[in-house]
């Protein structure tokens, strides 16, 4: 009997029917794919919820050119074995066609750049879905996000003003010009996601699993020496320890965790034993208490 | 492991956030990381205790005034039970985000100031929680620490609170009585020492014993199609299957089915999950069926079993929670949107007001405003199939849309 009492396929179920809503109402859907974790594992349950039909929307990965090299090595193979469309849009274009200023200094960073190259592929390709693996644990402010959120012409969130989801009922009625993002993954923590990648056994990145790299302390947190977009004064000194990645984004924000978890079901043992966030690795959003809910309003992901 | 859905309900101040930053805090669900950050900010706002609803209020407008003005939805987990809580603001004028809260919620907790007693509040969160048919609700009777731990005081708001129960349409709903301070972790998630008149669980012990089995409103199955799988590939060449969500009871393979609105016959063929076939879908599986008929069917259509068919109406009366700004008025044209089927609806007539403090009817109501609750008529411009909500959590609400601006501006159980 296929069921749904245990947690897992309840969370499983619940995807698999927002992402049959998003191909039933929208035009032009579209996956945004990172390479990190949570957007695999919205890629499986697209691929699980169309079964034997293809995935019915492309993926879109808005490349800072700050990522790391096995997770673009990744992508390509993923999408070559599932056959899936990808498009790749680039940071650095916008940069190169002024649209957008590279920030300087320790904390530079391409996170917040993504955003306008994003708005600029959406209007492009005229998506008026965005399928993201944002998840409300992450974040205060994402606790506050709808499965449909709506944007509008600039990308903009209105957090104040978000239309009330009820039931399992999804309202994607939108005007032109609008999109929606939708979040698949909502009710999934980070756990619940690494349960899922192990019960499914799917491939991820191998910067996810602890490895031996020459990183720097600053902060109390610990960088990659081995990329040069990650800025590094010269009194910064250069060690080498066993780490993993607990998120992959741009380079520049994303820190390493000591770890010892060299397999998946080692990498699970130890977020239900850790004690700190997963986006406490992430220097974005200790810029301010309400970092992420101002670049959500922006039109961040 | 299961998932429970709890929504909770308080006036401002009655300190709901602090109660659900006291349950993480005991839990330890709260990371290092996230536990500094409130030590911080609660330091700097010169505060001589943690200020726990820090770790829930997310928004910066809700930080500057200090109150909830959103659903927002928290997660933790024990080693019995994943839960998550959506936190829904108690202020009056936010009804339809705890409606919207505890549309999706199994369990609730209605939280009461035991200095203030039952106010007019709680017979609102009492009546929506009512209305949306939720199977168990705590009353958490807050800041006993206040009332010196008054045994008296939580039995007057019991007996306060039973006035109201018998009040309510939806009789079989359990109800359990906790006295707690969330402040100083009292009946939280550690039983109190400073009320050892209590002899009930604590909230957290309550919530692990809830059986999910019985939240859940069994009814009849119901499988609205979603999407039509054609892959319209070698292999597959001829599949069509019907992929959707089974709510209400179990369909298996041999059933004897009808399509809905074209009434035609045919029995389940296969059922797929992913590449798998299983024999039976328990409901809230989210499945694909194929059918031994090649007959036509598309999205919005509802597969059902021979013989429990629901009600197939071009018009039906349902109590509405009104949710914009704009009124709503008898002759007003809408979109209902119910489970995933879309029609035009006209409102009939608007039959009553429905005072959600159970202080009675408004037979001369006019319009619905924001945060009304009201018996309505509609009209529709095709039939659909629907239960009486009492009868099908599910299959028996609706959302209305407004076919100007999009917005979801009610929703509605059918009767």
């Amino acid at each position: 009997m296929k069921k749904d009492t245990s947690h897992i396929n309840s969370l499983e179920n619940e995807a698999i029917y927002i992402m049959r809503e998003v191909a039933a109402q929208f035009e032009k859907p579209v996956l945004l794919f990172s390479g990190g974790k949570d957007s695999i594992t919205l890629v499986r349950l697209a691929v699980k919820a169309f079964y034997p039909a293809k995935v019915p929307f492309p993926l879109m990965h808005i490349d800072t050119g700050h990522n790391f090299p096995e997770t673009i090595e990744f992508r390509d193979r993923l999408v070559k074995e599932l056959g899936l469309e990808l498009i790749v849009r680039n940071v650095q274009d916008s940069i190169d066609e002024g649209k957008v200023k590279e920030e300087s200094g320790r904390y530079a960073s391409r996170n917040m750049l993504q955003t306008t190259t994003l708005l600029d592929a959406i209007e492009e390709f005229k998506f008026d879905a965005c399928i993201g693996g944002a998840r409300r644990d992450e974040e205060k402010a994402r606790a506050k996000e709808r499965i449909f959120s709506v944007r509008d012409d600039f990308g903009q969130w209105d957090e104040k003003n978000q239309r009330p989801e009820l039931f399992d009922m999804l309202n994607g009625e939108i005007e032109l010009g609008q999109n929606v993002r939708v979040f698949p993954i909502s009710n999934w923590t980070e756990l619940d996601v690494w349960s899922y990648i192990e019960k499914e056994n799917i491939e991820i990145p191998s910067i996810y699993f602890a490895h031996k790299r020459k990183v720097f302390l600053r902060d109390g947190m610990i960088w990659s020496a081995e990329d040069d977009v990650v800025y590094r004064d010269e009194d910064e000194e250069v060690i080498e320890e066993m780490v993993r990645f607990r998120t992959v984004g741009d380079m520049s924000c994303t820190a390493a965790v000591l770890s010892e978890a060299v397999s998946i079901s080692k990498v699970v043992e130890e977020i239900r034993d850790s004690t700190i966030s997963e986006r406490g690795a992430r220097i974005d959003d200790k810029r301010s208490e309400a970092a992420m809910e101002k670049r959500k309003q922006q039109g961040y992901f | 492991m299961e998932v429970l859905k709890i929504a909770t309900a308080g006036s401002v101040d009655d300190g709901k956030s602090t109660l659900i930053g006291r349950i993480l805090y005991d839990t330890k669900s709260l990371t290092t990381d996230k536990l500094e950050a409130i030590e911080k900010t609660s330091k700097q706002r010169g505060y001589d205790y943690l200020d726990f609803s820090l770790a829930t209020d997310g928004l910066v407008a809700e930080r500057e005034q200090g109150i909830t003005i959103d659903v927002a939805h928290i997660y933790f987990s024990t080693k019995k039970k994943s839960y998550i809580i959506a936190d829904t603001p108690g202020h009056v004028e936010y009804t339809r985000n705890m409606v919207t809260g505890a549309s999706t919620s199994q369990a609730s907790i209605i939280l009461i100031d035991a200095r203030k007693g039952v106010i007019e509040q709680t017979n609102r969160h009492f009546f929506i929680n009512n209305l949306l048919r939720i199977k168990d609700v705590v009353v958490a009777i807050n800041k006993m620490d206040l009332v010196d731990y008054s045994e008296e005081v939580y039995n007057k708001i019991k007996a306060d609170f039973s006035e109201l129960m018998s009040k309510r349409d939806y009789q079989d709903q359990n109800i359990t009585f906790i006295p707690v301070s969330a402040l100083k972790g009292d009946n939280v998630v550690n039983k109190s020492e400073a009320m050892s008149w209590y002899k009930g669980a604590a909230l957290l012990e309550h919530l692990e014993q809830l059986d999910k089995a019985d939240i859940f409103n069994a009814g009849t199955p119901r499988f609205p199609v979603q999407y039509v799988v054609r892959p319209k590939t070698e292999e597959f060449h001829d599949y069509r299957g019907y992929a959707g969500k089974v709510y209400g009871g179990d369909l298996s393979v041999g059933d004897d089915i009808i399509v809905l609105p074209s009434k035609t016959r045919s029995k389940i063929k296969d059922i797929y999950f992913y590449d798998e076939k299983y024999e039976t879908a328990s409901r809230r599986s989210s499945v694909t069926i194929t059918l031994e008929n090649d007959i036509n069917v598309s999205r919005g259509d509802m597969i059902v079993k021979e013989g429990d068919i629901p009600t197939i109406d071009k018009q039906f009366t349902a109590n509405v929670c009104w949710m914009d700004s704009n009124q709503l008025t008898a002759g007003g044209k809408y979109v209902i949107q119910h489970g995933v089927n879309k029609v035009l609806a006209k409102v009939d007539r608007i039959n009553h007001k429905i005072n959600p403090d159970y202080s009675g009817i408004d037979k001369e109501a006019t319009g619905l405003n924001i945060n009304d609750i009201a018996s309505v008529t509609f009209k529709l411009n095709k039939p659909i199939f629907y239960d009486q909500f009492k009868n099908h959590r599910t299959n028996g609400s609706f959302i209305i849309i407004d076919t100007q601006s999009n917005n979801t501006v009610g929703a509605g159980f059918i009767q």
